[in-house]
């Protein structure tokens, strides 16, 4: 059972005081999210990740299709228990202190006595925000709010946590730590859905991604795939530039360092042209690495992608054999 | 229950970090004023000034932030995204809004509670003692009361669909409209074709605050029949009710955008 399906769920929301100019902020969008999984949800602002969250959180109606989590209803009040949500730039009530709000939402979890004091001190300490007790919430910072709101979707334990853009407004540190917290969720054994359009925070967290474009679903694809995924190119460095010239003809890209090292960029084809051209002229091969594909690679070709010429095929597991699978709308 | 109690709670807990029972203060100022004032200017009637400027104090005060709270209750909420990581809990949205009510109702009532206090205390110290009329009070006391319950929905429902601003505006027309609702109903009466239809149809849409005003007869220690106390709570129940039912209907469809 995935934690997450989604069979052609949409949106259109009705514009202006009549209501008559209808935007569409999702196309129908089918996808699955398998237990256990750190699932990229990736897209430029504007492409419809937060109006998916707010679907599957019950915030907004669909106008189309439906959408299961753990395999019950979107309303469903048991699921309600097991899932943990942290939306976009999260404010809260900023009238009260952080073990307060905690303990109202850990009250709202269902969460009682002994074992409520011992989650909210336990999340507190996690999210490193034991020292802030007693300040109110009106008086902390954008990283201090942020990390008392991944405090709140984990606080009840849930088996699924949904995240809308976690690492934003976050320092270099406070980034590095909400990754290593997303990834001890996953040691834990939990299931967690972010959206963010920092390509560097899903590569190094994602088991897999989707990538989403105006409202639409443009790919599904597994990291480890993606990335080891050739692309016809090899980076040569070496010392010595006395080949430099020659190698510039053959070269895709080529740039030399004051240091007496450069660097090119070639085809597999124009290889071994290219290190007999500086055997040639004695140069000092330091490496030849194939290039492999990046996540921005594949989010770029994606995004460029136009989506009527896409075959059609549903996205979802992740035990298809293809790295990355398309979904026609 | 237990979720409609938590927000509730959550509410009145707002209502009093926001300083809003500094009412209380500016109140307490008005009765020490006017109890001074009162003996140098009503010789004989003293007793009749400082309840009906007791009795509409406490009324025009519970409607003020009955309004300006309440029509925040929903769309503040909303607008600052508070409501997101409530209602994605085990919470209904009807609980949410049952809760809201509730969580003002109660500010509402300890509130006017302390108004009582300082009112009576207001009173004993101009006549040096409380008598068995002021026993009308109570009940002057109880229709203001059950005054803030109908304004306290009408806010919130208000507040369900539409800005702080217009829902402000909706409840004090309506607050207004209502505490002349006889005249409206009179008028209905006389009228004749389609404006008897129109007006008989605002009369009995708009709540009668007319027969929750009791002001004027305790003040002058007349009697209330207990019918009136009946009809009254039941009839402000009723409305409340329907009021609230008809916020969760708009708020159970609304997307949180």
């Amino acid at each position: 059972m995935p934690a997450i399906e989604t069979i052609g769920l949409e949106k259109t929301y009705r514009l202006g005081f009549w209501r008559k100019t209808a935007r569409q902020a999702l196309r129908p969008l089918t996808l699955a999210v398998e237990e256990g999984e750190i699932f990229g949800y990736l897209g430029p602002n504007g492409a419809g990740k937060t109006t998916t969250l707010k679907l599957l959180m019950g915030l907004v109606f669909p106008t189309g299709g439906s959408a299961r989590i753990l395999g019950m209803e979107l309303d469903d009040p048991r699921m309600r228990r097991q899932i943990g949500f942290l939306p976009e730039q999260p404010y809260f009530y900023d009238y009260l202190t952080a073990p307060e709000l905690l303990n109202y939402y850990a009250q709202l979890s269902g969460l009682t006595g002994r074992d409520r004091k011992r989650r909210v001190e336990e999340m507190l300490a996690r999210v490193g925000l034991a020292e802030a007790e007693r300040m109110q919430l009106r008086k902390f910072s954008k990283g201090m709010l942020q990390r008392l709101g991944i405090a709140q979707a984990i606080l009840h334990d849930p088996k699924l946590v949904f995240l809308d853009e976690p690492m934003s407004g976050l320092d270099p540190l406070g980034r590095r730590e909400v990754r290593d917290l997303i990834q001890s969720l996953k040691d834990e054994g939990k299931t967690v859905f972010f959206s963010t359009h920092i390509l560097s925070d899903a590569e190094a967290l994602c088991d897999r991604v989707a990538v989403l474009c105006r409202g639409e679903l443009r790919g599904v694809g597994v990291i480890a795939e993606l990335e080891a995924k050739r692309t016809g190119r090899v980076e040569v460095v070496w010392r010595g530039l006395s080949a430099l010239a020659e190698v510039r003809n053959l070269a895709l890209e080529c740039h030399a360092s004051k240091n007496d090292t450069a660097r090119a960029t070639v085809t597999e084809g124009n290889l071994d042209a290219v290190l007999d051209v500086l055997r040639r002229g004695s140069a000092q091969i330091i490496s030849a690495m194939p290039v492999r594909s990046t996540l921005e690679d594949y989010f770029i070709e994606r995004l460029q992608a136009d989506p009527q010429d896409e075959p059609g095929s549903t996205a979802a597991s992740p035990d298809s054999d293809a790295p990355v699978r398309e979904v026609a709308q | 229950m237990r979720s409609i109690l938590l927000v509730a709670f959550n509410t009145f807990r707002e209502a009093v970090r926001d300083r809003v029972l500094y009412n209380l203060i500016v109140f307490a100022l008005l009765l020490i004023g006017a109890s001074f004032l009162v003996g140098q200017i009503s010789i004989g009637i003293e007793r009749q000034v400082l309840i009906s400027l007791g009795l509409t104090a406490i009324s025009l005060f519970g409607v003020v932030i009955a309004v300006f709270i309440g029509v925040g209750l929903v769309s503040k909420e909303i607008e600052k995204r508070t409501i997101y990581t409530v209602l994605t809990r085990p919470v209904r949205r009807w609980q949410f809004i049952v809760g809201k009510f509730f969580g003002l109702f109660g500010t509402l009532v300890v509130n006017t509670f302390f108004m009582a206090i300082g009112f009576f205390a207001a009173l004993a110290l101009q006549a040096h003692r409380l008598q068995w009329a002021d026993g009308w009070l109570v009940v002057a006391l109880w229709f203001i009361v059950l005054e803030f319950v109908i304004i306290t929905a009408l806010a919130l429902l208000f507040s369900s669909f539409s800005t702080p601003l217009e829902s402000a505006v909706f409840a004090f027309v309506l607050f207004i409209i209502g505490t002349f609702s006889e005249d409206l109903r009179e008028f209905a009466q006389a009228a004749h074709g389609l404006t008897r239809i129109v007006a008989s149809g605002a009369a009995y849409l708009v709540p009668n605050l007319a027969a929750l005003n009791v002001v004027g007869r305790v003040a002058h220690d007349q009697a209330l029949p207990p019918s009136l106390i009946f009809y009254n709570t039941i009839y402000a129940a009723l409305y409340a009710t329907a009021a609230v039912a008809a916020a969760v209907l708009i708020f159970e469809r609304r997307d949180m955008k």
